[in-house]
């Protein structure tokens, strides 16, 4: 199947074309598992992450990934760039196309730049992460990671716990899961739950009524701290009272043979307690292994405008 | 059974080629211990019909895959087939005379993408090559240390290779167009 040029979000994705990319996932992490640790297809490509806002964890995984391609990485930060000198983001995509990057990664705290980027550029642009609209990779490996313990996700019930409304990672996720006909349910505190989410999202008002709709998954979304300032929820400690998973939960969900999913990092003591950590379906570090794996099926699957193209 | 195209081998002969294959790998290499690696798809199964015949005098002959797709530097990625990772080898390839085996040698690429493949799994003391035909027109300075078959063939002619274990018959034909022959 031929590439597209950029990844923006899961919306733009067909169907078809996010099953090729987590049937290339697999065989990408099986590849790592044997300690292979690099194969050609990107040798001679360059990637660029352009990371406006902090994030160790998805730049080191699409790093890695892109060098186990075999690629090349520059890590273009704010606080190393001219971004502090007041260079605006068209001068900044100019400079890097000058400088023949074939894929840039990029994380904004404003919704629509990778989508800026993407429309002036020639190389593949991939959205890490921009305000509170997408972070298209994360869904995919959500995906990938369900679907390696639960086969095919078609009727599926996954159920996303935590601040819907300004989650990109909730956006992304419900909606790859809803596009491969799982079901999604959502329970959190009463502001942070969309009133325009999709009419198909059920939403709970207690944690009895999770259980009671019998899922499969438990995703628990992390608790942004400045969120708390702006007086969403009470305090952390009624937040962990009222959604986290706390032992009683856990041992409902130890019952009930649930998986539990998170993004990383976790807030100990809020959105769940150490037991989870530890729990055997818990699927956290999978998560995090299968990040590269679908972080390379996307990479190995782009197209760029850029240099000699992959016909 | 499709038969379209001419017949090269049948399946006796083609038996016939792998026997003496077998016979003279184990003759090149009386004591030497061996791995034969069979490139996917249809160097896997050949390179099984090798250990089986040798299986009477070197019990226990070890075999493996290789998956050379992400290896290819021709731009045959049109289809992106999320098909590739059937890499099966020995633990660690350190010092172990490996036997590449595939069905038809053309124009070397696919060998040299297979050595490269190899070294992602150690530094083999020897790499050798065993076709079951080598039709010539190399593009690579790559030759065959065992061939089968030698049967030198233009550009415009494709050879079809059928193996019971994939396709439920033996049998090499020289067909006339491309889709024919895959």
């Amino acid at each position: 199947m031929k590439g597209r040029k950029d990844l923006l979000d899961i919306e733009a994705l067909a169907v078809d074309e996010i099953n090729y990319l987590l049937d290339t996932a697999g065989p990408f992490k099986n590849l790592i598992r044997q300690s292979v640790k690099k194969m050609p297809p990107l040798r001679g490509r360059h990637v660029l992450t352009l990371f406006y806002e902090p994030s160790t964890r998805t730049r080191s995984s699409f790093e890695i990934a892109a060098k186990r391609l075999s690629a090349d990485v520059t890590n273009f930060t704010v606080s190393t760039s001219s971004v502090v000198k007041g260079e605006s983001i068209i001068d900044t995509i100019d400079t890097l196309q000058a400088m023949q990057v074939d894929y840039i990664i990029v994380r904004h705290s404003a919704a629509g730049v990778p989508n800026l980027i993407a429309k002036h550029t020639k190389a593949s642009v991939i959205n890490a992460g921009d305000g509170h609209h997408a972070h298209p990779t994360q869904g995919l490996l959500d995906a990938f990671t369900m679907k390696e313990v639960l086969g095919p996700l078609a009727g599926r019930r996954v159920v996303i716990i935590g601040d819907i409304q300004h989650s990109r990672v909730a956006r992304s996720t419900s909606m790859i899961l809803r596009k491969l006909g799982a079901q999604v349910g959502v329970f959190g505190p009463g502001p942070l739950i969309p009133d325009d989410r999709h009419p198909d999202m059920i939403s709970f008002r207690t944690f009895d009524e999770v259980f009671d709709w019998q899922p499969e998954v438990i995703y628990l979304l992390r608790i942004q701290m400045e969120r708390q300032k702006e007086q969403f929820f009470p305090s952390l400690h009624e937040y962990h009272r009222l959604y986290g998973v706390t032992d009683e939960r856990l041992n409902l969900i130890r019952n009930k043979g649930i998986y539990v999913m998170h993004p990383g990092p976790v807030n100990r003591g809020v959105e769940l307690v150490d037991g989870v950590m530890t729990y055997e379906r818990t699927l956290i570090n999978q998560q995090v292994e299968n990040g590269i794996a679908a972080r390379m099926a996307v990479l190995y699957w782009l197209q760029p405008e850029t240099g000699i193209r992959r016909e | 059974m499709d038969t379209t195209g001419q017949q090269l081998l049948n399946p006796r002969e083609i038996d016939t080629k792998i026997h003496r294959l077998a016979y003279e790998i184990l003759e090149r290499h009386p004591r030497e211990a061996f791995v034969l690696v069979g490139i996917h798809r249809r160097g896997v199964p050949l390179a099984q019909r090798l250990a089986k015949v040798l299986e009477e005098e070197r019990p226990g002959v070890q075999t493996g895959m290789l998956d050379i797709t992400l290896y290819r530097d021709d731009p045959d990625q049109a289809t992106f087939s999320p098909d590739f990772g059937h890499t099966r080898l020995p633990n660690d390839l350190k010092g172990v005379l490996v036997i590449l085996v595939d069905d038809v040698l053309y124009t070397g690429r696919t060998i040299r993408a297979a050595i490269d493949a190899l070294f992602e799994y150690g530094r083999p003391s020897k790499i050798e090559l065993a076709v079951l035909v080598d039709r010539g027109g190399r593009e690579l300075p790559i030759q065959p240390d065992y061939c089968g078959l030698r049967q030198p063939l233009g550009k415009e002619s494709y050879l079809r290779v059928r193996l019971r274990e994939q396709d439920g018959h033996d049998g090499l034909f020289l067909v006339d167009n491309k889709h024919d022959a895959s």
